[in-house]
């Protein structure tokens, strides 16, 4: 999902696609919605990106990727830690979401029922192994900050779902 | 101003690096692996929130001092938290028990801040938010999982809340810092949350069948660096590795 703020260079998407989340490395920085900005200027790129946790450890990481990547195009690359507008998972792309549930992390809900999942253990959750909606959580947090816990009680794969942030 | 701007973003940065490191803590010695995560995780949100605001403090003194100088490398007296975060890991109770009665302080005034005229902090807190939802859902089950529990788990319950009720009234005490950032329009006038804060605490202790304390007098003295005796140890922990290898970087 595109947003009014984010502007990115046509050119740099490619090589920004290269990039992959080392948390969870088949999505791309861009299916993951934190690239929030990318531009060259006077042959210098530089790049805006956004944290999904304040704490995510993962965010030097992709920095770093992100100078590499760039420096195998032949630029010279400047990134830049931005927190406003916060993320969202809703910046997750529909390719991102597809690649998470095919690695076996449950993607997002929307806000409302993400609520009454971790809150009330409304059965909403689809098991990415099974596709059995018959899950429960075992722990609002998972082996990241942006996980929670859930096992399926039709296939008994324990399996993470992404927590939906807004 | 200036002065007292970087002192009101330690305010709301050492509150939630000390809790932070009280969490940490628990790494690898929480009571089940789903708790010792979700302690963990918490720690690691509100380190993350204390980076952001570190670094804008940095920037505001505009020497060559850098957020871990100031995360590491200041004195007990210049810490600037509530002696609520401070306070220790008797046992579970006590962890969640410290954990609920900040996060409905910290969900209730990042609300507040994310209306300030500094836009950074204003970024921070709509950032943080997010995060202390989910920190406030967390302890505020737990608070009523272990009271409408087992005999023990209510009495445990019930002994940490007593224990900790004494530190809650600090966290709406006003320093001059908090007086002018109100004032410039940039800070959170922390009296004004007291009453929702009482009533959103009494709520969830008693659906978790517990008895709202009923006590007079308070503790204070962390927000002029005057702490508890705990601070010290826990801060020999924090800043071992920057005093013993200075300027050792990961």
């Amino acid at each position: 999902m595109v947003t009014e703020k984010q502007h990115i260079d046509e050119a740099l998407i490619p090589i920004l696609e290269q990039v992959s989340d080392p948390e969870i490395p088949v999505l791309s920085i861009m299916d993951m919605g934190v690239v929030r900005s990318a531009s060259i200027k006077q042959g210098i790129v530089y790049v805006e990106i956004t944290p999904t946790y304040s704490g995510c450890p993962a965010m030097d990481v992709i920095g770093d990727d992100i100078i590499s990547a760039m420096s195998q195009a032949g630029y010279k690359t400047e990134v830049e830690l931005i927190l406003h507008p916060a993320w969202t998972t809703d910046w997750i792309t529909p390719k991102g979401r597809e690649a998470l549930e095919k690695y076996g992390i449950a993607a997002p809900l929307d806000a409302e029922a993400d609520k009454s999942v971790l809150l009330e253990g409304k059965q909403l959750v689809k098991c990415p192994q099974c596709g059995s909606k018959n899950t429960k959580m075992v722990s609002q947090f998972g082996s990241t900050a942006c996980k929670a816990q859930f096992q399926c009680e039709d296939c008994q794969e324990p399996f993470d779902y992404f927590k939906c942030l807004k | 101003m200036k002065e007292n701007l970087y002192k009101y973003i330690l305010g709301i940065a050492d509150n939630s690096l000390i809790l932070g490191q009280r969490m940490g803590e628990l790494c690898g010695h929480g009571p089940s692996l789903e708790t010792d995560i979700a302690c963990t995780n918490l720690s690691l949100d509100l380190f993350g929130q204390v980076r952001s605001c570190y670094q804008y403090a940095a920037k505001i003194l505009g020497d060559d001092r850098t957020e871990d100088d100031i995360a590491m490398l200041r004195k007990e007296r210049d810490y600037l938290n509530v002696l609520l975060v401070e306070q220790p890991n008797r046992d579970f109770a006590y962890v969640i028990g410290r954990q609920f009665l900040f996060d409905v302080y910290h969900h209730l005034f990042l609300t507040e801040l994310q209306k300030s005229k500094d836009l950074t902090l204003a970024a921070i807190a709509n950032k943080s938010i997010k995060e202390v939802s989910y920190h406030l859902r967390f302890s505020s089950d737990w608070v009523k999982r272990l009271g409408d529990g087992t005999e023990e788990s209510h009495a445990r319950m019930q002994e940490a809340i007593d224990g900790l009720w004494t530190y809650t009234d600090e966290l709406f005490h006003q320093t001059e810092a908090d007086k002018e950032m109100v004032a410039e329009g940039i800070g959170v006038d922390v009296t004004k949350l007291k009453e929702t804060y009482y009533n959103n605490v009494a709520g969830v202790l008693t659906e978790a069948t517990l008895q709202v304390p009923e006590l007079k007098y308070f503790q204070k003295g962390g927000k002029q660096g005057i702490h508890t005796e705990h601070l010290g140890y826990l801060l020999a922990e924090l800043q071992y590795m920057q005093r013993a290898y200075p300027n050792m970087e990961w």
